[in-house]
């Protein structure tokens, strides 16, 4: 157990300082003060050791002892992690609540995951096999239908000399039993890994497969890869939770660990209680049953803030290691940077820009190199994507937090206050954002759907500029003294706009868009443009296709149209052929 | 400099350093972290502070009065070996206390054995039920487009001058447990109210006072008043005196608290001013770094809890210095609070009140407090057509500049007679005009009815046929 090793002779706020350095390493995990707080340290010199304390730390005194572990900070990995709600230093919340109530006071310890509860197991390796790190041993089954694979610790190899009947076990117990040289090793289904650590893996692999969001800005003119890197700032208001909170509700990923770093109390609370209720659209099984939820508020500790996105990211890459895909939402990693900041500024470190610490840039590019495609220590291919929301003050992309996040991630949704103030949601500005992972992905559409993705997408696009551009003129003449053409983009821009960039997340059709629907709905508005086009030209009025029908039907299709029944789009594809044919025999 | 322990803790006599509000005091042992101080003068004066950082030895002292007449030989400080806490009872209802929550209207202390942390503690995400009761404000720009609900931050974004206090007093007076448009109105439990003034002149403490009079309020009513002419450091502790008052009365009594809070914006000097004294690396404009984590602990004291039926909404109030929405109060608070109502100096100007710019207004938990069952069904596309509406108004405004209104489409004409309708007749309402949410949902239909049919793609067809009273008949 954790003895003594050092005496509080400083306290400000998460960070205090101790005497009696000799006996504790760097990021050592150590107990702090009677109530043995958590801590970690993050600096030694001469006899001096200072910590950063995941909990308040007022009514401490100096003069109080620390306490050594010998351990860096860690999480626990196993069954049960799923369906889970941690802070950000793994304390799980309903067993707080359950033991303190309804406030979080200090010194709350519990396990992480449960030591009771047994999960069915079945061996999937044989006495005499050799293995390593990453074999996979056997799996249990952490929800109905969730397979959780044991895997050997990534620092463990040898020989099997025992494995554990198909039975239920509890996390403690062996379930097999590794020979290495002399020593034989029991193994149970429970790990631990330094979360400050990246988890190993044998390589990277190309990304080149989109993680499909259902959220048609995202995966038809932004899409990001799987174990690729995105990032979503965004002044206050204009969208970064509910679009992570889509992400997290209809991604195909098989896992979502999603970080509340530094964000609202309610926005977990609207997670824990919807979560449960909605289907994951391709297993049928409720949501809930494959996310992971760490909550460590804006009131909650800074501290733990910190820690939050390392504790995260290693429980992402955990389940990588399994083979699956992951996808990570971080909420928002401008609290955690702040954290950075204000923990750096207790230790009156020399700032950088704005005051964050030099090493902002260096941190940053650390978390999101955790990201990736790769090819596991066992052979299987697994992926952690992930998503960070970015709060630049004032809605100022210049800002550090913004600008170092942009070097690291290939995919950048930009969130603009004025198509919020607009309502036009996601308010996701399409001339600012961009997307390194299109060309990467071209071959999975044009396999998945039979379509020529890339061209729609790039003729899309067009209009869309061509329509910046043209507006501009529109400012200062109004519209009527643009050409019937030019009138056309700007309609089926609207409708690119209104039908398909838009999309209401609280709207039970529209909140998810199936990737065939997707590609209907803009095939069918390219369709709308080149016939309108072909029309207006020989002469015809731009208000006769402003006023047809067919197109506030269109704008309707988004909602109206469930993914279910697509073909109901071939329906809408006949109303333009038909309400266009008259206006065509009429100027022909 | 001696030393002697008296009754309730160490006494130091003697100070180090004296700086601004900022004490450093030497020769104490074993002092706590964040634990209270009491400092006599030479005169004999009282006076309360706070640790705001402790060495061997050393402590620095936060002095929340300020440290004027203190000297560093006459100066005696006893550390008190704990947090600040502060007694809370249910007749606080009806008092008025100072910034640190001693009562200044001649009564006696509240009587109580119950003693809280005004820090308070986090709320645990696992306990909190996420909110969905709307409340009625009687008012069309809150109630239709910006709807409160029960445990829900909520501030007003304004400027100096505006009428940001009579919005909040008639928010105050009117607000009700809102229900199902068509049901009957029932009586509603009352509101506790719990208001704490930080720095602002004392006629608009005046202001409140006489307003909560009149509506009958002032026995629900409990005033903590940290005025212009207080100790700044004081105000760093007035709405956490406050929180703790109304988590009190809705964690343990089960009431359904409202708090208003202005004004934030000299809570955040009040902030910087002990930050720069003390040498802290500023962020933005001065502000300290901590200042988002500082704010969320006190807006995310709102909301309502699994063990209890009460619930604390909040209402700050920020003037925004030069009206600019990207300064560091508005901004952080922006991120923090669930929405915000901002109010607008060409409304203002034009007469309008309350001059709620509705573009930039925001309430993020409206999705979950409206619609059928709560509201009217048609309500949340109602209201999304009434913005997109009134934001395509503002792009035609900008064009008739140029071009001439009469140039202007006919459909884009009458964008514009529909955006100033939109401001005279559903933003502007009376002082004492309570709107019911029937009302408010009326005269957006009214207003949308302005519009050509095919424009409002944000509602449904079905609820066109049943509400559209235009005489457009076109698509
Ligand atoms: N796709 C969407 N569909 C419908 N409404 C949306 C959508 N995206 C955003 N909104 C609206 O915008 C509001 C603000 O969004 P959100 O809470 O995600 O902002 P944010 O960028 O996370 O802000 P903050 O930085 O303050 O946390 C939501 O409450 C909702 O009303
Ligand atoms: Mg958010």
């Amino acid at each position: 157990m954790a003895n003594e090793v050092g005496k509080i002779t400083w306290i400000s706020g998460p960070v205090v300082r101790a005497r009696g350095s000799r006996h504790v390493g760097m990021l050592e995990l150590v107990e702090v003060g009677e109530d043995r707080l958590v801590g970690e340290v993050i600096g030694l010199k001469g006899d001096q050791m200072t910590v950063q304390v995941y909990e308040e730390t007022a009514g401490m005194q100096t003069g109080a002892p620390i306490y050594g572990t010998g351990l860096p900070l860690s999480v626990e990995l196993g069954p049960g992690l799923m369906q889970s709600i941690y802070d950000g230093v793994q304390r799980p919340l309903p067993l707080i609540e359950q033991a303190v109530g309804s406030f979080i006071t200090r010194g709350a310890r519990f396990d992480p995951i449960s030591r009771e509860k047994k999960w069915k197991y079945t061996p999937k390796a044989n006495v005499g096999d050799e293995v390593k790190g990453g074999t996979i041993l056997g799996v249990a089954m952490e929800t109905d239908t969730f397979e959780h694979r044991v895997m050997v610790h990534p620092d463990d190899k040898g020989a099997l000399t025992w494995v554990a009947p198909a039975g239920e076990y509890t996390v403690n117990d062996t379930i097999a039993k590794i020979k290495t040289g002399k020593e034989e090793k029991s193994v149970t289904m429970l790990q631990r890994w330094p979360v400050r650590r990246p988890r190993p893996f044998v390589q990277r692999r190309g990304a080149n497969i989109p993680l499909i969001t259902g959220q048609r800005i995202l995966d038809t003119f932004f899409p990001v890869a799987k174990g690729g890197a995105a990032g979503i700032p965004g002044p206050f208001g204009s969208g970064k939770t509910v679009t992570q909170h889509s992400i997290a509700k209809w991604a195909d990923a098989e896992v979502i660990v999603y970080i509340g770093c530094g964000e609202r109390g309610n926005e977990m609370t609207e997670v824990l209680q919807e979560f449960p209720h909605l289907v994951d659209p391709r297993s049928g099984r409720p949501l809930m049953e494959r996310t992971v939820l760490i909550a460590n508020t804006s009131n909650m500790p800074v501290a733990a803030r910190e820690a939050s996105i390392y504790t995260g990211i290693t429980i992402a890459e955990y389940y990588r290691d399994m083979g699956y895909h992951v996808a990570l939402m971080a909420d928002s990693t401008s609290r955690w940077a702040e954290a950075l900041r204000e923990v750096s500024g207790r230790l009156e470190e020399m700032p950088a820009e704005e005051g964050y610490p030099a090493y902002l840039a260096g941190r940053l590019a650390e978390f999101y190199e955790r990201a990736g495609y790769v090819e596991n220590l066992n052979g299987s291919q697994g992926s952690v994507s992930v998503v960070g929301a970015v709060s630049p003050p004032g809605g100022d992309f210049s800002e550090p937090v913004t600008q170092h996040t942009k070097r690291f991630i290939r995919c950048f949704w930009a969130l603009d206050k004025s198509l919020a103030s607009a309502r036009h949601f996601p308010a996701i500005n399409w001339l600012d954002s961009y997307s390194e992972y299109i060309e990467d992905v071209a071959n999975w559409w044009r396999e998945k759907t039979g379509k020529d993705w890339l061209g729609m997408r790039t003729k899309a696009m067009e209009l869309l500029s061509e329509e910046a551009r043209l507006s501009q003129i529109v400012k200062l003449v109004g519209p009527d003294a643009l050409p019937y053409a030019e009138r056309m983009v700007l309609e089926t821009s609207r409708l690119i706009r209104e039908g398909i960039l838009q999309q209401n997340a609280t709207d039970s059709v529209d909140a998810y868009s199936s990737v065939e629907k997707q590609i209907r709905l803009l095939e069918l508005v390219l369709y709308f443009h080149e016939r309108g086009m072909a029309i207006v030209k020989r002469g015809a009025p731009i208000n006769l296709i402003h006023d047809l029908p067919v197109v506030d039907t269109i704008i309707r299709a988004k909602s109206s149209v469930t993914n279910e029944e697509i073909d109901k789009l071939d329906d809408i594809q006949k109303m333009i052929d038909q309400q266009m044919g008259q206006l065509d025999a009429e100027y022909r | 400099m001696s030393e002697a322990t008296v009754l309730g803790g160490q006494e130091v006599v003697g100070v180090g350093r004296i700086e601004g509000p900022i004490m450093v005091v030497e020769g104490a042992a074993n002092v706590s972290y964040d634990e209270v101080v009491e400092i006599q003068d030479s005169k004999g004066n009282l006076r309360r502070g706070r640790v705001l950082e402790v060495g061997e030895g050393v402590a620095v002292v936060q002095v929340f009065a300020g440290s004027t007449g203190l000297s560093i030989d006459g100066t005696r400080v006893r550390f008190l070996g704990a947090t600040l806490h502060m007694p809370v009872a249910e007749e606080m209802l009806g008092r008025i206390f100072d910034g640190l929550g001693t009562p200044i209207d001649g009564g006696p202390e509240p009587l109580t054995d119950v003693y809280r942390d005004v820090n308070g503690q986090p709320i645990n995400p696992t306990a909190r039920i996420y909110p969905r009761d709307y409340i009625q404000t009687g008012i069309s720009t809150i109630d239709g487009v910006n709807t409160l609900l029960r445990g829900q931050k909520l501030p007003l974004f304004s400027g100096a001058g505006m009428p940001h206090d009579q919005l909040a007093a008639q928010i105050v007076r009117q607000a009700t447990l809102g229900r199902v448009a068509g049901a009957p109105q029932t009586e509603g439990e009352e509101f506790a109210i719990v208001f704490a003034a930080m720095g602002v002149k004392n006629d608009v403490a005046d202001y409140f006072r006489k307003s909560f009079t009149e509506s009958g309020a002032l026995t629900r009513v409990a005033m903590f008043l940290n005025l212009a002419d207080d100790p700044p450091v004081e105000r760093i502790v007035t709405p956490r005196a406050a929180l703790t008052l109304a988590e009190y009365l809705a964690y343990d009594l089960g009431k359904h608290v409202l708090v208003v809070l202005t004004d934030m914006t000299n809570y955040g000097e009040a902030l910087r001013q002990i930050s720069n004294v003390r040498g802290e690396v500023p962020s933005r404009k001065g502000y300290p770094g901590y200042l988002y984590s500082d704010l969320a602990s006190l807006y995310e004291r709102t909301g309502r809890i699994r063990t209890s039926q009460g619930s604390i909404t909040q209402i700050p109030i920020l003037t925004m210095p030069n009206d600019d929405m990207t300064h560091p109060m508005p901004d952080l608070t922006g991120y923090i609070t669930e929405g915000q109502i901002v109010l607008g100096r060409e409304l203002y100007y034009a007469g309008v009140y309350p001059p709620v710019t509705v573009l930039p207004s925001l309430s993020r938990l409206m999705k979950d407090g409206i619609g059928k069952g709560r509201t009217r069904d048609d309500h949340p596309r109602w209201g999304a057509q009434l913005y997109a509406g009134y934001a395509k108004t503002q792009d035609i405004r900008a064009l008739a500049s140029v071009i001439g209104e009469e140039e202007l489409s006919e459909v884009d004409q009458k964008y514009l007679k529909f955006g100033r309708a939109f401001e005279r007749e559903f933003v502007n309402q009376a002082f004492t005009e309570n709107r019911t949410i029937e009302r408010t949902l009326e005269i957006g239909w009214k207003l949308l009815s302005m519009l050509p049919k095919g424009e409002l793609t944000r509602v449904t067809l079905d609820e066109i046929k049943q509400y559209y009273k235009g005489d457009d008949a076109s698509s």
